[in-house]
């Protein structure tokens, strides 16, 4: 039994939820699931099926050219789904390009998922209507992001909360570490949620990390806990502990959700380079939806109507998404000059007129400039 | 630490602190001239936040930031971590949430641990959203050589950002532009760069309350016929004094002092170039690439027909910043000034 997660066991996976499906109990994450009701896992469950098919049907649209680039979540569906589903509207997510169930969970569109992918954008939504930054390409810089923001929240009296999501890898990087140096130092509202899926590209969870890496945190004076990724439970409880933290005025969480990449880093990847495959089988076993499943079915919940309606909510998405990707509209041609400033500027104003003139005087435009 | 009470009238200046808001033409050195135009920001707009190293009970190692902590409170005065690069990047996430972060980079030599987060983020979000979020920061970096610091505090590194599109760059000269512009990049919706010339800190001269020159607009600094020398932070003062020289040989030198560095004001440029036909360029950093061979490719494409000469970069060397002791041969000084003068004249080779 853990009865305090504040960093003194950071080398201890927390769980509520088995492989099999077997709830287990644990006395300081059990309050933060106690109110969770049959329709709360079933709309738990349905998101996982949902967006586990949006993954599928994306990475069918790279494979049939319609996307130049996807970046699957296979596996990682009970950490997204339960972590964000913990979320308040004003709370505020900074993530890597991965958390696409993250931004299911926050409204966006499954088709402005894509714009970023198919290449017509390289924001596929607004932030600040969705309470999302756009996804961070660069390794860990959105953690410093997430943190300004939390200082901000600090400075407003606000008790909303900033959500920072980065990978294994990412902690790394000297922008994470600085991100938990400011967050300590500020008690900045900023819980950062770490999804250890064991690889970075080719690169084992090893390489970035000897021990474990909640275990990094206490260091910087910032508790942590290390949790089952793949069970949705103890990934909301966490995940409502860290918040709860957060907007009473205690300050930053880390959370390390242990998960498995069961896909290839990108949709240009070749996991079988470099991963064992018994080691893909092995964690097929703790699959997060299968696990969510057993415990519906353990409850008398996993009913067909269950089953027939997360499928039939799948399919009717995976048709919007690709009908609505392969009818993206392409940019028209003079936005490649358009909002590189906020206000007018001399120098790109010139080539943009310049460019427009260009394309008039050989009729280039497609009749769009 | 409180959330702060935002003080809707100046703080009596019982603590030394410049008189805000300035209410006639004052005297003030160039550092105390910020100091003056960040307080009247801080007034302005309870979203301006300062935040840097060092910046809030010492008031900055420039002390541009004197008493600033004392009146806006640790919640708009931020001392921060030794961390460039979360400097940067906190600041980005102030932005989302409505701040105008204004961030002090401590030494122009150390701003490359934030030069990611600057590029790579700050730089394009405005670009990435199709608009929809702005970045409205400020990131002053003290530049230049000439006070014969260790390695890393006399650089300027000012081609870096101009290269990189979607910064607003600015290069001050003197106190009245220091006051207006140090306003006018808080006030901008784009993230301004905003370098101060260290060496010139300490001199003091008039600043008028008024609103001063737009953030873009270079400024004719002496009016002169035979020869455009254009100059920007601790050179403008250089290449004025060479005007003073070169008249006394009867040699007629229109100083430009650019200020913005990105966009550059080719309105104010050209006219200059088309009445006098011969340009000097001159700036301390490095010759290669920099932005002295951006301006001259730019007015050679523009007024090719009105030039006399081939155009003249006088600069500093393409080496890496030398040892105090050898700084002087780096920077163009008066008399290098004038050798280029001489040599767009054709007075020498």
């Amino acid at each position: 039994m853990h009865t305090v997660h504040t960093g003194e066991t950071p080398d201890v996976l927390l769980q509520l939820l088995s492989p099999e499906g077997v709830r287990l109990a644990d006395a300081d994450l059990d309050p933060w699931v106690a109110d969770v009701t049959g329709a709360d896992l079933a709309a738990l469950y349905q998101d996982m099926v949902v967006v586990r098919r949006i993954d599928a049907e994306a990475t069918a649209l790279q494979r049939q050219g319609e996307l130049g680039l996807w970046p699957p979540l296979l596996g990682q569906e009970a950490a997204q789904i339960g972590s964000a589903r913990a979320l308040r509207a004003d709370d505020f997510v900074f993530s890597s390009y991965r958390e696409n169930a993250v931004a299911w969970c926050r409204g966006v569109a499954p088709t402005d998922i894509l714009r970023v992918w198919r290449g017509t954008a390289q924001s596929g939504w607004d932030p600040l209507v969705h309470k999302m930054a756009t996804p961070s390409i660069i390794i860990g810089a959105q953690t410093l992001h997430a943190t300004g923001w939390a200082m901000g929240a600090r400075f407003d009296g606000a008790d909303s909360v900033a959500v920072a999501y980065f990978g294994d890898g990412a902690t790394s990087e000297g922008d994470v570490n600085e991100a938990l140096v400011f967050a300590a130092s500020f008690q900045a509202p900023v819980v950062f949620f770490c999804q250890n899926n064991h690889w970075a590209i080719s690169e084992p969870v090893g390489l970035q990390a000897r021990a474990s890496i909640a275990g990094r945190a206490p260091g910087f004076g910032i508790p942590s806990l290390r949790i089952d990724g793949n069970d949705i439970l103890a990934v909301t409880a966490a995940t409502r502990q860290a918040l709860h933290r957060a907007r009473t005025g205690g300050g930053p969480t880390f959370i390390e959700a242990v998960t498995y990449r069961m896909g290839p880093h990108t949709t240009a990847d070749d996991p079988t380079r470099y991963r064992p495959a018994a080691e893909l089988e092995e964690w097929a076993t703790k699959d997060p939806i299968l696990r969510l499943g057993r415990l519906l079915d353990s409850l008398g919940l996993f009913t067909p109507e269950l089953e027939s309606e997360a499928q039939a909510r799948a399919d009717a998405t995976a048709a919007e998404l690709r009908a609505g990707c392969i009818g993206l509209p392409d940019p028209e041609p003079l936005t490649v000059l358009a909002n590189v400033y906020a206000t007018p500027h001399a120098g790109v104003d010139r080539q943009r007129a310049e460019y427009a003139a260009y394309l008039a005087s050989y009729d280039l435009t497609g009749g769009k400039a | 630490m409180t959330i702060e009470t935002v003080r809707s009238s100046p703080a009596p200046s019982a603590n030394g602190a410049t008189p805000v808001p300035l209410t006639e033409t004052t005297t003030l050195t160039l550092a105390k001239a910020i100091n003056a135009g960040l307080r009247q920001a801080m007034l302005d707009d309870p979203k301006v936040v300062l935040l840097g190293e060092d910046i809030g009970a010492l008031g900055g190692v420039f002390r541009v930031t004197s008493d600033l902590l004392a009146e806006f409170g640790p919640n708009r005065v931020v001392d921060t971590p030794l961390a460039e690069s979360a400097i940067i990047g906190t600041a980005v996430g102030l932005a989302y949430r409505g701040y105008r972060p204004v961030c002090e980079i401590q030494f122009d030599g150390f701003i490359f641990p934030g030069f990611d987060q600057i590029v790579s983020q700050v730089a394009r979000f405005h670009y990435r959203t199709q608009g929809a979020v702005r970045m409205p920061i400020t990131i002053r970096v003290p530049f230049g050589g000439g006070i014969g610091a260790a390695e890393h505090h006399s650089e300027s590194p000012e081609a870096y950002f101009t290269h990189t599109s979607g910064l607003r760059v600015v290069a001050v000269s003197n106190p009245q532009d220091a006051y207006s512009l140090i306003q006018k990049a808080i006030a901008s919706d784009d993230p301004v760069l905003y370098f101060e010339p260290k060496r010139r800190y300490h001199v003091a001269g008039p600043v008028s309350p008024q609103p001063g020159a737009a953030l873009e607009s270079a400024r004719v600094v002496a009016a002169g016929t035979d020869v455009t020398l254009l100059a920007y932070g601790a050179l403008v003062s250089t290449a004025t004094d060479a005007a003073l020289a070169a008249a006394d040989e009867g040699i007629s030198i229109e100083v430009i002092d650019l200020r913005s560095l990105s966009p550059i004001d080719y309105g104010t440029v050209e006219a200059s170039v088309r009445k006098t036909g011969r340009l000097v360029v001159t700036h301390e950093a490095a010759r290669s690439g920099g932005l002295g061979g951006e301006i001259i490719a730019e007015v050679t494409e523009r007024c090719f027909d009105y030039l006399e000469a081939a155009p003249v970069r006088v600069t500093g060397f393409d080496i890496p910043y030398p040892p105090a002791k050898l700084e002087s041969h780096h920077l163009p000084d008066l008399d290098r000034m004038l050798d280029g003068v001489d040599r767009v004249l054709g007075r020498r080779r």
